[in-house]
């Protein structure tokens, strides 16, 4: 999985930055991504492209339990947020619901990657590629159930 | 050696023991969904059909309720669809449990879980929102979920939980005249953070808490989500069993911990020393005593949500309004009809237009920005409710201080953030 950086410096980024209340009661996924991290930077949805990985610091998605956020995320085209930790509900709601990978990473690989980095992710090797600054950065492999329901493509999909 | 939240999740999984860090499937007592996460529940079923799944019927209609709150009344076109949208769910599903506003009860969904006993102790009850941890304080299993989650659990009567490890929070000694559950909670949150407690229980306990309200825990609860947690619980006892008696609840199975139940840290607060707190924007964990803060000027009061317009909220805010003027705009939302009728009973709501203040219909509107009361560039805000983050309550550049219903009510009549035991 390839793709370029968007990367926030920041902790604590949550629900209400990366898909604003007023929009909770739009159910249209298409419609959702035109206003996906509206909060915090207003022209993300002109620059995010088909593919893009995010950057962030910790506690990344706290705060409401919509899908919205996942939802908004996917369909603006990220693929995988990566950060130094997340919330709860935005971790289950990425993988359960397929919409993105939710991938932990450490202080040091959140400092060394920059914004318009190209990454390539290779979750079955437990790596990052970062192949502008052409250094490798090793991942936490997923917790089992994790690991399984990503691979099964989502919770409805996967089989006890 | 067993907590209270092992000894639910065990029983809930069909297990004598878990420990923390255990994945587990836990057969789900009680579901949620309200005007937000139901069509967002509705959108993932429609999705699974296209998918080619057929969905007939849910694991067990009984066991689901909904509530009416976020975009109510209708706040645009859009949220009315979304209220008829849910409407035929509950039809089309054979969920009788739809509280629906203009029809005798209806209300806030976490106020209506306690207010109309829907969860009972010892029972996992999910929801389709974050604060679904308020319901935890009758001793029950209350955790949050998404869309995707919600729709399995409709489904399958089942879902996956991490064990989680548990932090206790012990408070020696019965809260000070003027001190509230709102200000020892913002305070748990600026000591250990808003990810304190992430993927977490918090737990509390103590002579404190016994001495504590029902309503009062529940806004211990309520806000354990601003630090992250998975759920927040405590332990039941007599006052729980008489507040679920006075709705009607008597039968359900409780669950205790061991008395050596463990816990990953234990907290103690000295109930004595606690200050009114004020969380500033814009983060929950950004805390001080609300007297360092009384030159800050406000331009609105908010008394309302979940976590501040139960009962007593609304009789803390009385006590400070009664025979006073607001000197900046006020608007009180009790957070369920009940609760409104309880207010007026007991001439609450006289005393508030009294002083000059909006009451309105329970509704979660102004406090997620989403209607009704929404805050403008540049304004200033004290208010009853859980979350600062920029834009939660209006514009992005809006400003939001968080604190009890005594300080926002004494803030309401002084037009700055005012400690309540200086209102002369």
């Amino acid at each position: 999985m390839k793709g370029s950086v968007i990367k926030y410096e920041k902790d604590n980024i949550d629900t209400d930055v990366i898909l604003p209340g007023p929009y909770l009661k739009i159910h249209d996924y298409d419609e959702l991504a035109k206003h996906a991290m509206e909060g915090i930077d207003k022209d993300f949805h002109k620059k995010v492209k088909p593919g893009d990985f995010l950057v962030a610091g910790k506690n990344f998605g706290c705060g409401s339990s919509r899908e919205h956020a996942p939802i908004a995320l996917s369909y603006s085209g990220v693929k995988a947020v990566l950060a130094l930790s997340f919330a709860r509900i935005f971790y289950r709601n990425a993988v359960d619901g397929a919409f993105l990978l939710p991938i932990e990473i450490e202080e040091s690989t959140y400092k060394d990657i920059s914004e318009g980095d190209q990454l390539e992710i290779e979750t079955s090797e437990n790596k990052i590629r970062n192949i502008t600054k052409n250094t490798i950065y090793e991942i936490k492999p997923f917790p089992e159930l994790i690991g399984k329901i990503i691979a099964a493509g989502g919770l409805f999909n996967y089989k006890s | 050696m067993l907590n209270i939240t092992e000894k639910i999740l065990a029983r809930a999984s069909g297990k004598t023991k878990v420990s923390p860090d255990d994945v587990i499937f836990a057969n789900v007592d009680k579901v949620m969904v309200h005007d937000v996460s139901g069509p967002g529940v509705i959108a993932v079923f429609e999705k699974l059909k296209k998918s080619g799944m057929r969905i007939e019927k849910l694991w067990s209609p009984e066991k689901v309720w909904v509530a009416e709150d976020h975009f109510v009344p209708a706040a645009d076109k859009i949220s009315a669809q979304n209220v008829v949208l849910l409407t035929q769910f509950t039809k089309e599903y054979g969920i009788e449990k739809h509280f629906k506003y203009g029809m005798g009860q209806y209300g806030i969904c976490h106020t209506l879980s306690h207010e109309e006993a829907m969860v009972l102790p010892g029972e996992v009850y999910v929801g389709g929102d974050s604060h679904t941890n308020t319901t935890g304080a009758l001793g029950a299993f209350a955790a949050g979920l998404g869309h995707t989650d919600v729709a399995y659990v409709l489904l399958n009567g089942k879902i996956w939980f991490k064990v989680p490890e548990t932090i206790y929070f012990k408070l020696n000694g019965k809260l000070p005249d003027y001190v509230m559950a709102k200000d020892l909670i913002l305070k748990i949150i600026g000591d250990i953070g808003t990810d304190g407690g992430a993927y977490k229980t918090m737990q509390f306990g103590g002579s404190g808490i016994s001495e504590m309200s029902v309503e009062e825990r529940l806004t211990l609860t309520n806000m354990t989500t601003e630090a992250g947690a998975k759920s927040g619980i405590i332990e039941p006892d007599q006052k729980i069993r008489d507040y679920l008696a006075q709705r009607g609840a008597t039968n359900y199975s409780e669950v205790h911990g061991d008395p050596d139940a463990q816990y990953e840290k234990i907290y103690e607060y000295e109930a004595s020393v606690l200050d009114p707190i004020v969380a500033k924007p814009f983060s929950p964990e950004n805390i001080t005593v609300a007297r360092d803060l009384s030159s800050v000027s406000l331009d609105k009061a908010y008394i309302g949500s979940c976590t501040g317009a139960k009962l007593e909220d609304l009789r803390a805010a009385a006590r400070i309004l009664k025979g006073r003027t607001v000197k900046i705009r006020t608007e009180i939302l009790p957070a369920a009809i009940s609760i409104f009728r309880k207010a007026m009973d007991e001439g609450l709501v006289k005393i508030f237009m009294d002083a000059g203040a909006m009451v309105g219909p329970p509704t979660c509107g102004a406090c997620c920005g989403a209607h009704m009361g929404v805050l403008a560039k540049d304004e200033v805000c004290i208010s009853t409710t859980n979350r600062n983050f920029p834009g939660r309550m209006g514009h992005v550049e809006s400003r939001t201080y968080l604190a009890s219903p005594l300080v926002t009510a004494a803030s309401a009549i002084t037009g700055k953030i005012t400690d309540p035991r200086d209102v002369k």
